[in-house]
């Protein structure tokens, strides 16, 4: 089993390290992320928002459906966390003392 | 609850530095629109904060919030960012547009208030939900 | 090759970074350690998207007044993308964390082989 994963981990880096140059150049000021639409949220989000950093722009007013889900994201995780740990179950196997005391690394 | 830093230099330290910390939060929040900066940054600057002075100051902490209350306060979060929206529903806009709200003021105002509103309702909601993982990881959620 | 390393040298180093993530997750045995390895591939995600977003000569992108066009500031869009994964990223931490804090509760162990072991026995 971890053979095969390692071969596809192995066949990951080749393909990774023969397409690197099909990747968009870092530092070109016409590379393809940079020209499709940011320079819309660029040029004219501080007319349209009243707030000169666009990523507080981007962030709650153009995308602002998008970061109520994420906050609401959040909050489940906090929920799910809490509700996780606080349940008071406790654990309903008959051997589990003698699993603890036979598994335990330190005996 | 007498779960302090061992040594007197952290106590201290971290006692002169956390009204530092939370300060900066306030900043980080209010200005966030003319600098970088923004709600969940503020956010996790007021968690480490929380977190910072329940483990120093114990029971006489400035803000206890634990356990329940911050699992409500993280709702009340989330509540507010959704009702700025529904209130530019309400006065005829689409969902968010905060060029709709009912405020005196000229749009990009309204605008820049609208997007206050949310980025508190994303602090209390990122601070309270870290406050909960805190708590619930270290097993301190009952009172 | 000079324009190699300063153009595509970058993303060499973050998919080695980004490696780091799989070899954790597939080879290790401890559990905690593979949600380390997970969250270094989280980090090496959000650094190849923070780095998409880099042009020459640009500003932060917070406007200057005065100082208008595309090509002054940085791509905007990448940074409030990661912005909100940073925090998803600590919040299922904090799940996983529970997750594990059950498992081991339950089972004693963190160890995979061990786990398994104990799970199929029972």
């Amino acid at each position: 089993m971890k053979l095969i994963a390692s071969v596809a981990m192995l066949c990951m880096v080749g393909i990774f390290f023969t397409t690197t140059a099909g990747l968009p150049q870092i530092y070109n000021p016409h590379s393809a992320p940079s020209e499709h639409v940011s320079p819309r949220y660029i040029e004219k989000s501080t007319k349209e928002t009243g707030s000169p950093n666009f990523v507080t722009a981007v962030l709650a007013d153009y995308r602002g459906y998008d970061t109520l889900g994420e906050t609401t994201v959040i909050f489940t995780a906090g929920l799910a966390t809490a509700l996780l740990l606080r349940s008071r179950r406790t654990p309903s196997f008959k051997n589990e003392q003698a699993c603890l005391v036979k598994g335990d690394p330190d005996e | 609850m007498n779960n302090r830093f061992g040594t007197i230099v952290l106590d201290i330290s971290f006692r002169v530095i956390i009204p530092f910390i939370m300060l900066y939060g306030v900043y980080v929040l209010i200005h966030g629109e003319d600098s970088p900066g923004g709600g969940f940054q503020a956010g996790a600057l007021f968690g480490i904060a929380v977190v910072l002075s329940r483990l120093v100051h114990g029971e006489q902490a400035i803000l206890n919030v634990s356990g329940d209350k911050a699992l409500i306060l993280a709702g009340i979060g989330t509540a507010i960012y959704g009702s700025v929206g529904v209130v530019t529903l309400l006065f005829g806009g689409n969902f968010l547009e905060y060029g709709t709200l009912p405020l005196n003021i000229s749009e990009p105002g309204r605008h820049a208030l609208g997007i206050l509103a949310i980025e508190l309702g994303v602090t209390i909601c990122v601070m309270s939900t870290i406050v909960v993982i805190f708590d619930a990881l270290v097993g301190r959620e009952e009172e | 090759m000079q324009e190699f390393f300063t153009s595509y040298f970058i993303y060499w180093v973050i998919f080695l970074l980004f490696l780091l993530g799989p070899y954790g997750i597939i080879f290790k045995n401890n559990l905690i350690k593979k949600l380390m390895a997970m969250n270094v591939m989280q980090v090496a995600v959000i650094l190849f998207f923070l780095v998409l977003g880099q042009k020459m000569g640009g500003e932060i992108p917070v406007e200057v007044p005065g100082l208008l066009g595309a090509g002054h500031y940085i791509n905007p869009l990448p940074h409030a993308l990661m912005l909100t994964a940073i925090v998803v990223s600590l919040a299922t931490t904090g799940v996983s964390l529970a997750l594990l804090l059950l498992v081991q509760k339950h089972y004693g162990v963190l160890e995979e082989d061990e786990l398994l072991r104990r799970m199929n026995e029972r």
